[in-house]
C-alpha cells in the first residue's frame, strides 16, 4: 500500500461505524498474531537450542570424533563428511543446472513437446518429497546398477539430484533477467550464439547463479531424510579420504545424538546444530553480499 | 566493449563480414556440439523423472504380486515387518493426513496473515525485520526442527496444554505444529509473491469507495490472488505429505490407526525413512514394502503438484 | 534491506574460523601406533553396539590407520549384509539361524561365532510406576502375545490402578525381539503388533521414560545406563521374583530372560592383521570395556574358550 493511499484510508477511518471498525481491529490483531507466531517460534528454537548446547560449545566440540563417551564426542567426522558430499554435490550440479538452464533459455525451440516436458519434469522433481529421493539412490546408487554401497559417491549423487531442479530455476531467472540490448549488441557485432552467451549473457547471469547455487548447496547442507536410507546414520570416527568411503553428515550425527536416550548426548546434539545453523548463516550471508555487491556494481 | 575481439569473422572483400571464413566453420561446428552438449544436460532432469518411475515403480508391481491390492488398501493394521506380516495401509494414511491436517492448520492462516501484514499493513521497517525472519525460518534443516519438537515442543507444550488424556513421549500433535511452522514461510511467501501482483489501481478504487483497510483485504486483494493462494496451499499440503524427519523424531514409530493428535503416529514418510534405518534386505518383502509406499507418496505429491498447476494457470487474473 | 556489512564480515570470519579449526587435527591425536591399516565394517544389533563402538574407539585411538565403522541395523539386518558379504563383523543379540547360515555358505562366507558378554534382558517400567515391582512370564505373555487386547494395566492385575497401557520394545529385525518373544511368548517372532518398535533401543529408553504407563524391554546395559529414567521390573520365572542386575546374570538366577551376546566375525576377514587385532584387543581388555559400558563381563572360561577359537581359525 502506498503511502498516501494509508493517509487516505487513515482519514476515512474515522467515519467508519464501530461495528466494523471493531472487525478491523480484530482483524489486524490477528494479522499480527500471525507474525508473532512465527518470531516467537523462531526466538523459542533458537534459545532452547542455544541454552541446551551451551555447556558443549567449545573447540573439542569440532576437533573430537563422535564417541560413545558423551563427554568425549565431537563432531569432526560429521563437518568434513557434511563438506566432501555437499561440496561433490554442488561442483556436479553446477555445471549441470547452469548447463541445462543456458540451453532451456538460449537454445531451446519454444512450444515443443518435449521441451515443455522437460520444463514441467524439473517443476514436478521440486515439489517431490525429499525422501524419494533416498528411495531412488537405495533402488539405483547404492545398490542396483551402480551398486556403489553406502559411501561418499552414492550421497553426493543423490544430493546432486536433489539439488538439480533448484539450481536449474534459479539460474534461469538469472539467465532471463540479463537485458536483451546486451545479447543484441553481440549478435550485432558478428558475434556467435555461443560466443554471446560464454563472454556477455553468462558473465553477466553470474551474481544470480551464484546466488542461487549457494542457496541450493545450503540447502543440501541441511538434508537429513535422503541420507537416512543411504547408510549415513552410522558410527564413524574418521573423516572420509574418497568417493567410496564411508561416512556421516551432521544432520544425521544431529539425529542420532538426538534419539540417544543419554541426556548428555542432547546437550552434544544442540550444541551440534548451533554448528550447523552458524555454518548455513556464513553461507546465506555470503550469498546476500554476493548479491547486493554485483547489484550495486551494476547500478 | 570486448564483442569485437569476441567474433572470429574475417574481413571479406571490402572488409565485410559476410563470408563465413574457416575459422567461423570451425566455430560454429564447435557450436553445435556445444549446443547438443547443453541438451544433454537439460536431459539429466529427465533422466531423474525417468529414474525415479522405475525405482520405484518395478519393485512395487513385485509387492502387489505378493500383496492384494485389496488388502493393501482395506487393511487398518499396518504391521509389514513382523510376522505375520499385515499390509493395511490405512494407519499410514491416517497418520500422514492428521499431522498434515495440524500442520496445514497452522501455516494456512498464519502464513496468509504474515502475507497480508507484510503487504498491506506493514511500514517498511517492520518489513525490514519480519521478512529476514521468515527467511531464516525457511532456511532452518528439519533436523532441527525435529530436535525442537522432540525436546521442547512436545514436553513443554503439549503435554502440558493436552486437555484429553495423557501424552506420552510422541505426539502426532508435536510433530504437526511444528511441520506447520516449517512450512509457514513457503506459505507466507508464495501468498505474498500472489498478493504483490494484484494492481494497485484495484485496492485504491476499494479505498476510494470507503473501503477499510481490512475489507480490502479480505473482499479484493484475497478474491484476485486467490489462485495464487490456492497454488501456495496445495504446495504447503504436498509439503506436509512428505516431511520424514520431524515427524520420524516427534511422533515416533507405532503405526496406530488413530485421529488422536495427542498420540504418537506413523505417516507414508516417517515409515520410509524408518525402514531405511533398518536397513531391509534387498529383494525382501518388507524391501519391497519401502517401495510400494513410496510409490504411494509420489503418485500422491505428483497429483498435487499438477493440480497447482491446473489452478494457477486457470484461474489466474489478467491484468495487462 | 541493507545488511549490516561489519556485522556480515563478521560472521563470515568466524564461519572461517570455524572451518579452519576444525581442519586442523585430522584423525584423531596420539602416536600412530603400529602401522596397522584397513577398514573393519561393523553391523548389527543395537544391543550390542554400545560395547562394540567403545571397543572400536579405543582400537582406533591407539591404531590411527584403521578405519571402523559401526552401523545399526539390528541383527537380522546385520546378518543380511554379513552373509552378503557387505561386513567383516556382525553384531548379534541371539545365535545365527540355521536360514542365516546356509544363506552364508550359499555366499562362500563362514562365521566365526564368539561370546563378547553376557546379558539379562530387562523389562523396565516409567520411574512414576509403583505398582509393578515384579511381573510374572505369564503377565508379560499377557501383555505381549499376538492379537493381545491388553490396554490398561488393571487388565494384566486387577489389584494395578488403572492406567492406559503404551508399549515400547525392539522392532523385528532386532535379536532382542527374536529372544524376547520366544522366551515370553513361547514361539519366536510372535508379538502383537500395535506397540512402538525400534531397532535402536535408545527410542525405547526416551518413550518408556516419558510415559507414565509405559513398559518396555531391552538389553541390561540400557537399564544401567539410564538408571533415573526408567524403572527394572523384578521377573518372576517360576520361582520367585528376581531383579535384573550384574550379579543375578552372572549368578545365573535371572531366567528366563538371561541370554549371551554374540558377535560373528568373518572367518575370511579373521586373516586380516587388523581385524585379528580388534577381535584380540577387545578379548585382551574385555573386562575394562565391559565394565565402562555397562555390560556383564565374560567368565574366565569363557575367555579362554573364545581365545582358542579365534587361535583356531587364525592360527595363533
Amino acid at each position: 500500500m502506498s503511502a498516501a493511499s494509508r493517509v487516505v484510508a487513515a482519514s476515512l477511518a474515522s467515519s467508519v461505524p464501530a461495528r466494523r471498525r471493531v472487525r478491523d481491529a480484530l482483524f489486524g490483531a490477528a494479522l499480527v498474531a500471525s507474525i508473532l507466531v512465527a518470531l516467537v517460534t523462531l526466538g523459542a528454537l533458537l534459545v532452547d537450542t542455544f541454552l541446551q548446547g551451551r555447556p558443549r560449545l567449545n573447540g573439542q566440540l569440532l576437533q573430537n570424533m563422535p564417541s560413545a563417551r558423551p563427554a568425549r564426542a565431537g563432531l569432526q567426522s560429521a563437518i568434513l563428511g557434511s563438506l566432501w558430499v555437499v561440496g561433490l554435490a554442488g561442483g556436479l550440479s553446477l555445471p549441470l543446472g547452469v548447463g541445462s538452464a543456458v540451453y532451456l533459455e538460449e537454445f531451446a525451440p519454444r512450444d515443443r513437446w518435449y521441451i515443455r516436458l522437460i520444463e514441467l519434469n524439473i517443476q514436478n522433481l521440486a515439489g517431490v518429497p525429499s525422501v524419494v529421493f533416498g528411495i531412488l539412490g537405495l533402488a539405483f546408487v547404492a545398490r542396483g546398477p551402480l551398486g556403489w554401497g553406502f559411501t561418499v559417491g552414492s550421497a553426493a549423487l543423490v544430493l546432486t539430484i536433489l539439488v538439480l531442479p533448484t539450481v536449474i530455476v534459479a539460474s534461469r531467472e538469472a539467465i532471463r533477467a540479463v537485458p536483451p540490448s546486451l545479447r543484441d549488441g553481440a549478435l550485432a557485432l558478428g558475434a556467435t550464439r555461443w560466443q554471446t552467451i560464454w563472454r556477455q549473457v553468462l558473465p553477466a547471469a553470474v551474481p544470480g547463479i551464484a546466488t542461487g547455487s549457494i542457496l541450493s548447496v545450503s540447502r543440501a547442507l541441511g538434508e537429513s531424510a535422503p541420507l537416512l536410507l543411504l547408510g549415513a546414520l552410522t558410527f564413524v570416527t574418521f573423516n572420509p579420504d574418497g568417493l567410496d568411503s564411508g561416512y556421516t553428515v551432521l544432520p544425521l550425527l544431529i539425529f542420532k545424538y538426538a534419539s540417544d536416550a543419554k541426556a548428555e548426548f542432547h546437550v552434544v546434539a544442540a550444541a551440534a546444530i548451533i554448528v550447523l545453523l552458524a555454518i548455513l548463516l556464513t553461507m546465506n550471508t555470503t550469498a546476500i553480499l554476493v548479491r547486493n555487491h554485483f547489484q550495486k556494481r551494476r547500478a | 566493449m570486448a564483442v569485437a575481439a569476441t567474433t572470429g569473422a574475417s574481413r571479406g572483400p571490402e572488409g565485410s563480414f559476410l563470408l563465413p571464413s574457416a575459422h567461423l566453420r570451425r566455430r560454429l561446428r564447435v557450436e553445435k556440439a556445444v549446443k547438443a552438449a547443453l541438451f544433454v544436460a537439460a536431459l539429466a532432469s529427465v533422466a531423474t523423472t525417468v529414474a525415479i518411475a522405475v525405482s520405484l515403480f518395478e519393485p512395487t508391481i513385485e509387492f502387489f504380486a505378493d500383496i492384494p491390492v485389496g488388502q493393501f488398501f482395506s487393511g487398518t493394521t499396518w504391521a509389514p515387518l513382523f510376522r505375520p506380516a499385515q499390509f493395511g495401509v490405512w494407519p499410514l494414511v491416517t497418520g500422514t493426513f492428521l499431522v498434515m491436517a495440524i500442520a496445514v492448520a497452522v501455516a494456512v492462516p498464519c502464513g496468509l496473515g504474515a502475507a497480508f501484514y507484510l503487504n498491506e499493513y506493514a511500514r517498511p521497517r517492520t518489513r525490514a525485520v519480519v521478512k529476514p525472519v521468515l527467511e531464516i525460518l525457511a532456511g532452518i534443516p528439519t533436523v532441527v526442527f525435529g530436535f525442537f519438537a522432540l525436546f521442547f515442543v512436545n514436553p513443554q507444550i503439549v503435554q502440558r496444554l493436552w486437555p484429553f488424556g495423557g501424552v506420552g513421549t510422541f505426539s502426532a500433535l508435536a510433530a504437526g505444529l511444528v511441520v506447520g511452522i516449517m512450512i509457514l514461510p513457503t506459505m507466507a511467501s508464495l501468498s505474498e509473491d500472489a498478493m504483490a501482483a494484484v494492481p494497485g489501481a484495484l485496492r485504491d478504487g476499494a479505498l476510494a469507495l470507503g473501503a477499510t483497510r481490512r475489507e480490502v483485504c479480505t473482499k479484493v486483494v484475497f478474491p484476485a490472488a486467490l489462485s495464487g493462494i490456492v497454488a501456495a496451499t496445495v504446495l504447503a499440503v504436498s509439503r506436509a505429505i512428505g516431511e520424514t524427519t520431524i515427524v520420524l523424531l516427534a511422533a515416533g514409530s507405532n503405526p496406530r490407526f488413530t485421529l488422536n493428535p495427542g498420540e504418537g503416529v506413523q505417516t507414508m514418510a516417517s515409515f520410509i525413512g524408518f525402514a531405511g534405518i533398518g536397513d531391509q534386505p534387498t529383494g525382501s518383502t518388507g524391501y519391497k514394502t519401502i517401495f510400494a509406499v513410496g510409490t504411494l507418496l509420489f503418485v500422491i505429491t505428483f497429483v498435487l503438484n499438477l493440480i497447482s498447476v491446473r489452478v494457477v494457470r486457470r484461474f489466474r487474473e489478467a491484468y495487462e | 534491506m541493507r545488511p549490516n556489512l561489519g556485522k556480515a564480515a563478521a560472521l563470515v570470519l568466524a564461519g572461517g574460523v570455524l572451518l579452519a579449526a576444525c581442519g586442523g587435527d585430522g584423525g584423531g591425536g596420539g602416536e600412530p601406533g603400529s602401522g596397522l591399516s584397513g577398514d573393519i565394517r561393523i553391523d548389527g544389533s543395537s544391543t550390542v553396539t554400545p560395547l562394540i563402538a567403545l571397543a572400536a574407539e579405543d582400537f582406533q585411538a591407539g591404531n590411527s590407520g584403521v578405519r571402523v565403522t559401526v552401523g545399526t541395523s539390528g541383527t537380522g539386518g546385520g546378518f543380511e549384509k554379513f552373509c552378503n558379504g557387505e561386513t567383516d563383523i556382525s553384531m548379534a543379540s541371539r545365535a545365527i539361524k540355521d536360514s542365516e547360515t546356509q544363506a552364508c555358505a550359499a555366499k562362500g562366507i563362514q562365521p566365526l561365532e564368539l561370546i563378547v558378554a553376557n546379558d539379562g534382558l530387562s523389562v523396565v517400567v516409567n520411574p512414576d510406576n509403583d505398582w509393578a515391582e515384579c511381573l510374572t512370564v505369564a503377565q508379560l505373555a499377557a501383555m505381549w502375545e499376538p492379537g493381545s487386547r491388553v490396554s490398561n494395566w488393571n487388565q494384566v492385575d486387577p489389584s494395578f490402578p488403572s492406567q492406559p497401557l503404551e508399549l515400547f520394545g525392539a522392532g523385528s529385525d532386532s535379536g532382542t525381539f527374536d529372544y524376547f518373544t520366544a522366551a515370553v511368548n513361547g514361539e519366536e517372532g510372535a508379538t502383537r503388533t500395535d506397540y512402538n518398535p525400534s531397532e535402536d533401543d535408545n527410542v525405547t529408553v526416551t518413550g518408556v521414560a516419558g510415559d507414565k504407563g509405559a513398559l518396555g524391554y531391552f538389553g541390561l546395559s540400557y537399564l544401567l545406563e539410564n538408571e533415573g529414567k526408567v524403572k527394572g521390573v523384578a521377573i518372576d520365572g517360576g520361582s520367585g521374583c528376581v531383579a535384573p542386575s550384574t550379579d543375578t546374570v552372572q549368578a545365573g538366577t535371572y531366567t528366563p530372560l538371561s541370554r549371551p551376546l554374540f558377535v560373528y566375525v568373518k572367518a575370511a576377514s579373521a586373516q586380516r592383521p587388523e581385524v585379528q587385532a580388534f577381535v584380540r584387543y577387545y578379548f585382551d581388555n574385555q573386562a575394562s570395556i565391559t565394565d565402562e559400558a555397562l555390560f556383564v563381563p565374560l567368565t574366565d572360561e569363557q575367555v579362554g574358550k573364545a581365545r582358542q577359537e579365534l587361535a583356531a581359525i587364525t592360527g595363533g
